[in-house]
């Protein structure tokens, strides 16, 4: 967890943080903030805790407080930790008319959880989404940075045992830093 | 059917890839621009072309060029908003999946014409995946001599970089996006200054959509004038639409501007009819924000014309009996549908994604869901519809950005075409599906 293991990014992200900053005028490196917070969370176990949003800080040269407020502002970073697989169902009106409500019933009921909360093993979370532009391939959900579409129960039950299966650690964030 | 201007080459396989993107003609209108065009030529080009703005508002391109300030030695940037986030709405992120480079050859063609030297892709966070498809491809472009130092020997130089948001509609907003491009909340700004004077870092600055950037590539192609000629009246060109909801072929189409509402839903090159082959209800034409209209007003004006796919003609008749292009996310409905709570859905969103800032929006989209939400549990009560009816007029018009009114007029059609079902749910909640559903869902006692 973070707290217990030294706060400080991989030799590739900080690489990467300072290729970040190169994308912005002098002076302009708080434009690297969301970037940083994604790698960030990705870095130390899924979500921002206090002492990850002050390193981040310490990182750009500005104040905690820039962090906290803009971490707190958009909905992909977690202020809480959260399952190792975030599972997250739109429900916006395109999904909800294709069947949205039934995948996240399921889900519910076959991870004894409501959509919210987080599986006892902390394997899974379940979220109920707003629009993410797969409204014509509906139901679907996102898992890290993939998405899932035209799902059926069948299609849900066998990609809960696929994630379960690999038991790895889903972020948005792999996908940013592989490129290089 | 039309010519496809965008989407002529998406089936050729590997098009994602440079190689093939340049052996199938691609960058042909980069060197075309920088080689034998001014930056002055091109922009009336575009004036020519009649473009406007595919983000939603569709502001005429050419023009909101033209506003661009140019104090010497202050850089200018551009900005394409890939922040697409309005629920139906899903043509940017094909585009972009698609035909990665098409987006960056209308960057530099459209960066060279305004003088910036340095331009971002705001994309949403959630389509990491095209995040890096697009970085790719930037790559491939650097190392192809298309992007970086003295491109073509032209002595233009252009940096292109890609930001990536964190969940917020609101960063589609164009202040807003600037203000996140900055590192900050996506709090929209106060307008004026528009950003074509004071943009990002102060900057000037233009924000265009992804397709409108795409759309420059056959306008230079092709001339300013080929491309008006194509679709109707001040609606030129082809469209985008993304289809969803209940129809046979949900999916991604672009259309030439002008074709009837009725042969885009119901012809097999498109939508395909309504799922099931039962009868439509209702429809959502340019994404969650604009008003929703019956199947009578969908298809026919109110004075009884064959509703067209074009700006003017889907807002006939006004918000009394009309729509708007908007986004060109079209979600169809079948007769099954409760328009109350795909209202709810639209108004839980608002609310969800209101910035704060505003007291009219935070709080009234709170109030409307709240409402909404007690209705559909069944203890709705005939003041509460004109309550709704009120707080939409007091968001309305009121706010700092466009969400306010994004939010209000989605409560405001629905109640206009269909208060005679937000009517049954108060009077008889025991009948209604929605209602007993609600109760299964959430396991409470009625
Ligand atoms: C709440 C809100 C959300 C918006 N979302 C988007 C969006 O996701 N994509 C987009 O291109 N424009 C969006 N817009 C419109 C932009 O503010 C802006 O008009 C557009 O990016 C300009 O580009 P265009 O002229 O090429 O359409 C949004 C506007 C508002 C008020
Ligand atoms: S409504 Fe679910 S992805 Fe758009």
């Amino acid at each position: 967890m973070a707290g217990s293991k030294k706060i400080q990014f991989s030799e590739k992200a900080m690489a990467y943080v300072r290729e970040l900053i190169a994308r912005y005028p002098a002076g302009k490196q708080k434009s690297a903030v969301i970037p940083i917070l994604h790698l960030a969370q990705a870095e130390f176990d899924g979500w921002l805790s206090a002492p990850v949003m002050d390193y981040v800080a310490s990182l750009l040269n500005i104040q905690s407080i820039e962090v906290y407020e803009v971490a707190s502002f958009y909905s992909m970073f977690n202020l809480k930790p959260v399952g190792k697989c975030t599972i997250e169902v739109c429900h916006t009106s395109s999904c909800w008319l294709r069947g949205a409500e039934d995948i996240i019933r399921h889900i519910e009921k076959k991870l004894n959880i409501s959509a919210g909360e987080t599986t006892t093993d902390g394997m899974f979370t379940l979220k109920k989404v707003e629009c993410l532009g797969a409204c014509g391939y509906a139901p679907m959900f996102q898992v890290g940075a993939d998405f899932y579409e035209n799902l059926t129960i069948q299609k849900t039950d066998e990609l809960l045992e696929k994630f379960r299966k690999e038991g790895k650690r889903q972020t948005y964030c792999n996908h940013l830093v592989d490129v290089k | 059917m039309g010519k496809k201007l965008l989407l002529d080459k998406v089936g050729v396989a590997g098009i994602q890839k440079y190689d093939v993107y340049r052996r199938e003609g691609g960058y042909a209108a980069v060197e075309k621009a920088l080689k034998a065009l001014t930056p002055e030529i091109i922009l009336d080009e575009v004036k020519k072309s009649g473009l406007r703005g595919r983000g939603g508002a569709g502001f005429p391109t050419g023009m909101k060029w033209s506003f661009l300030a140019k104090p010497p030695g202050v850089p200018r940037h551009l900005v394409c908003n890939a922040d697409e986030s309005e629920p139906g709405t899903f043509k940017d992120r094909y585009l972009m999946e698609k035909l990665p480079h098409l987006l960056i050859e209308g960057m530099i063609t459209s960066s060279f014409a305004l003088g910036a030297n340095t331009s971002y892709i705001y994309i949403r966070g959630e389509y990491a995946y095209i995040y890096k498809i697009l970085e790719t491809a930037i790559q491939e472009a650097y190392k192809a001599g298309w992007l970086g130092k003295n491109i073509l020997g032209t002595g233009y130089d252009l940096d292109l970089y890609m930001q990536i948001g964190a969940g917020a509609y609101i960063c589609g907003e164009e202040t807003a996006l600037l203000e996140s491009l900055e590192g900050k909340r996506g709090n929209p700004r106060i307008k004026p200054p528009f950003p074509a004077i004071a943009g990002l870092w102060g900057r000037p600055t233009v924000v265009n959509n992804v397709e409108t950037l795409m759309a420059v590539v056959p306008i230079i192609n092709f001339g300013g004038e080929a491309y008006s000629k194509i679709g109707i009246g001040r609606s030129t060109g082809t469209k985008l639409i993304s289809a969803s909801g209940h129809i046979n072929k949900p999916g991604v189409y672009e259309i030439d501007l002008g074709l009837p509402v009725e042969e885009f839903i119901y012809s097999q090159e498109y939508c395909g009819g309504i799922l099931g082959g039962r009868k439509m209800k209702a429809v959502v034409a340019g994404g969650s924000s604009v008003p929703i209209l019956p199947t009578e007003l969908i298809l026919r004006t109110a004075k009884g014309e064959p509703r067209l796919m074009t700006y003017e003609s889907l807002g006939d008749g006004g918000f009394a009996t009309g729509t708007m292009l908007g986004s060109g996310g079209f979600i169809v409905m079948d007769e099954s549908t409760s328009i109350v709570k795909n209202l709810y859905t639209f108004s839980r969103f608002y609310h969800h994604e209101s910035c704060g800032q505003c007291s009219p929006c935070r709080e009234g989209t709170g109030w409307m869901e709240k409402i909404l939400h007690k209705v559909l549990s069944g203890h709705g009560t005939l003041r509460d519809i004109d309550l709704l009816w009120d707080i939409q007029q007091k968001i309305d018009g009121k706010t700092i950005c466009p969400l306010g009114e994004a939010a209000a007029w989605p409560v405001a059609s629905a109640i206009r075409h269909f208060r005679s079902e937000f009517e049954d749910f108060v009077k008889n909640p025991q009948s209604i599906q929605d209602v007993k559903h609600y109760y299964r869902l959430t396991g409470e006692k009625a």
